[in-house]
């Protein structure tokens, strides 16, 4: 296997006195789709947190290309390149596509916004990840179907030379053909050679793109595993009970993981 | 796009299915011709996203009534009256969209240009000093006062209403304690009393329109080539000349118009621009740059739109905010000033009553959104042309105040709703 992109080990994370993740590791690998999953409460959102820098950890290290590094704000992450697509799309409806992309980093000649470079990189970007369902680029948000919302707010975090893309959720809200298109686009960014981190409930999204599959079960990873090595009922087993067979998470306890 | 794959070995695999073609159309560039911008604008106004248009549409309507209710309305004398009358109240409206476009509201804004117009006299008057030291000492406090209105709302949280419900009464003693009762601060300064009661030369006049118009005409063209040379979206080639004719026609209609002698009695010529209407185009042509070409005006957008996606943005919220609030109480000093001018004087009254509420009506008037987001500088402009239309028609008519009153509140009310029915249409169009 080749060197993880992203690796934590052995994280620790509590607030106050819950004890939220338990010694996780996590790997994120280049050219490969990592689904996160777990039931709610499990720790995934801690852990996302963690990744982009707005919580920080009580233990473990933060490896980024094999080598430890030290983060502290979501911007020390962005700097790593590293981008999260939250749950709740972060775009404004008020602004077109373009503007939406380069919002808070956008492209200056002197004073005065360069439009110009920024309308050519964002078409650049769309272009490059197949996107063609967008009718213009210049269009507003608010007229987006969901599924092109979804699309925009991942190719606004890829715009930036990501090496890392998180998706919280990405096709909860969707229907069946926008589910579609966001799925070939992360899979998509996945080809491209970016570590992609999909988080999701909806085991069919999971098994249709994902390479490997973490599962969390009460703050602990219960299983790391290759997508094609588990079936679609033990995933269930290892989130809803913590072990399956045998993987997940031993009795005693000692022997966690695989 | 250029992905860092140094020493990664992506693991390729076929893409199950072929994307979704539902709502497909390829990357269209432009509206191929005149009658598809049409079309395209149509959809727009009818999905709720229309601007400007019930303020252009609600002038020509008052133009009508009032000319058939009044012979003296069309004059040339009265409508360059109404052109002075309306540059503080576009000023103010201006300053106020900086506010708005972020949900805010600025109750205050009428009183600060009380203030800061107070200021600005007493400098000349009590103190003896040239009347460029009274401006920037007015202006300055305008934006101390939106500095705290803006921290207030930002830092601790209060509601703008309530902090600047507060700032509009504390701000009406504090120019009761500056004027003192009953009495009133002239201002008869040259420059100030001039910007509102002298006119440009009518030679100068006419330069600076033909070189407004040659400038507009000159970035309107270069943008169009630029965009087809480099294959951006732009608009169709007719749509840009055609916007060149009706700028044109504008600024040279109303040079024409004002540069004609406007004078009752024969023997004492009054002709040329008055002074106020080059500072009103000035300041719009600086606002609109702001909100347009800059990433400061893009982030005031974008925190009026969305909050959160700003602040994720690494966008400073709550620095926009206090700047917002600046920005709008500095325009309020302007417009303050620029009132006193017209008026002749400072009393313990300017900058109260009805001034603030005519400023929202107008920002409003012109498309400027009450929920944030939307609005644009030359809304005001437009907006408080109306404003000032009904102000002075209705005194021309010679009505009881109580008319102007219930008028003025009646359009404000009209004004909030559209903007209001227009908002849920858009929310159900979703453009």
């Amino acid at each position: 296997m080749t060197q993880p992109l992203l690796e934590l080990r052995g994280v620790n994370k509590s607030f106050g006195v819950v004890h939220v993740l338990h010694d996780v590791d996590f790997a994120v690998y280049p050219g490969q789709v990592t689904a996160l999953v777990g039931d709610n409460g499990a720790g995934k959102s801690t852990l996302v947190k963690i990744i982009a820098g707005i919580y920080g950890r009580d233990s473990g290290d933060f490896l980024f290309d094999g080598k430890p590094v030290t983060v502290h704000s979501p911007k020390d992450v962005a700097d790593l390149g590293v981008e999260v697509v939250y749950q709740d799309l972060a775009l404004c409806d008020n602004l077109d596509i373009v503007q939406n992309m380069f919002l808070g980093r956008e492209a200056k000649k002197g004073v005065a916004l360069d439009e110009v470079t920024m309308e050519s990189r964002a078409r650049e970007t769309l272009a490059s990840l197949s996107v063609r369902t967008v009718k213009s680029v210049r269009q507003s948000v608010a007229s987006l179907s969901g599924g092109q919302r979804q699309t925009v707010a991942i190719a606004k975090a890829v715009l930036w030379n990501s090496r890392i893309v998180l998706l919280d959720e990405p096709t909860a809200a969707l229907g069946v053909a926008q589910t579609r298109q966001v799925l070939d686009l992360v899979r998509r960014l996945a080809d491209h050679g970016l570590g992609v981190v999909l988080i999701s409930h909806n085991m069919t999204d999971v098994f249709e793109v994902a390479d490997r599959i973490t599962a969390l079960y009460l703050g602990r990873v219960a299983a790391d595993v290759p997508a094609k090595d588990v079936t679609h009922q033990q995933v269930v087993e290892l989130i809803t009970a913590g072990r399956s067979g045998n993987l997940g998470i031993a009795e005693s306890a000692d022997t966690a993981a695989v | 796009m250029t992905v860092d794959s140094n020493d990664t070995t992506p693991t390729p695999r076929p893409t199950g299915g072929s994307l979704a073609d539902t709502d497909f159309a390829g990357d269209n560039r432009q509206a191929a011709t005149l009658g598809d911008a049409l079309r395209d604008y149509r959809n727009r106004v009818r999905g709720g996203d229309i601007g400007s248009l019930p303020a252009i549409l609600g002038l020509v309507v008052l133009f009508i009534i009032f000319s058939f209710a009044n012979d003296k309305f069309l004059s040339t004398l009265n409508l360059a009256n109404l052109i002075t009358q309306s540059g503080s109240i576009c000023v103010l409206a201006m300053g106020l969209v900086f506010v708005l476009l972020l949900g805010e509201i600025d109750l205050s804004a009428g009183v600060a240009g009380g203030v800061a117009a107070s200021i600005t006299g007493l400098m000349m008057t009590d103190h003896g000093q040239p009347w460029y030291f009274g401006v920037i000492i007015g202006i300055a406090a305008g934006a101390v006062i939106g500095l705290v209105i803006g921290t207030l709302v930002s830092k601790l949280g209060i509601p703008s209403f309530v902090v600047t419900l507060a700032f509009f009464l504390a701000l009406q003693g504090v120019i009761l304690k500056l004027i003192g009762q009953g009495g009133a601060i002239g201002i008869d300064d040259n420059v100030i009393r001039g910007m509102t009661i002298k006119n440009v030369p009518v030679t100068l006049g006419w330069i600076l329109a033909v070189l407004l118009v040659l400038v507009f005409a000159g970035i309107s063209l270069n943008r169009h080539r630029v965009q087809v040379a480099k294959n951006l979206a732009h608009d169709p080639f007719v749509l840009v000349i055609i916007k060149i004719v009706v700028f044109a026609a504008i600024i040279l209609g109303v040079t024409a118009l004002l540069n004609a002698n406007r004078s009752l009695n024969p023997v004492f010529p009054i002709e040329g621009i008055p002074w106020v209407l080059p500072v009103v185009a000035v300041l719009l042509i600086f606002w609109t740059f702001v909100l347009t070409r800059t990433s400061y005006g893009r982030h005031l957008y974008a925190v009026g739109g969305n909050a959160e996606a700003a602040r994720r943005a690494g966008i400073n919220v709550g620095l926009m905010k206090i700047s917002a609030f600046v920005i709008a109480s500095s325009m309020a000093a302007v417009s303050g000033i620029m009132a006193a001018s017209y008026a002749g004087k400072v009393s313990p009254s300017s900058g109260g009553g009805n001034t603030l509420l005519y400023a929202v009506a107008a920002a409003v008037i012109g498309g400027t959104s009450l929920f944030g987001g939307r609005g644009r500088a030359v809304d005001a402009v437009i907006g408080g042309v109306v404003i000032a239309t009904i102000a002075n028609g209705l005194g021309l008519l010679n009505q009881a105040a109580y008319i102007n009153f219930l008028v003025t509140g009646g359009v404000l009310l009209l004004a909030a709703s559209v903007d209001a029915i227009s908002r849920r249409r858009r929310s159900a169009s979703g453009v």
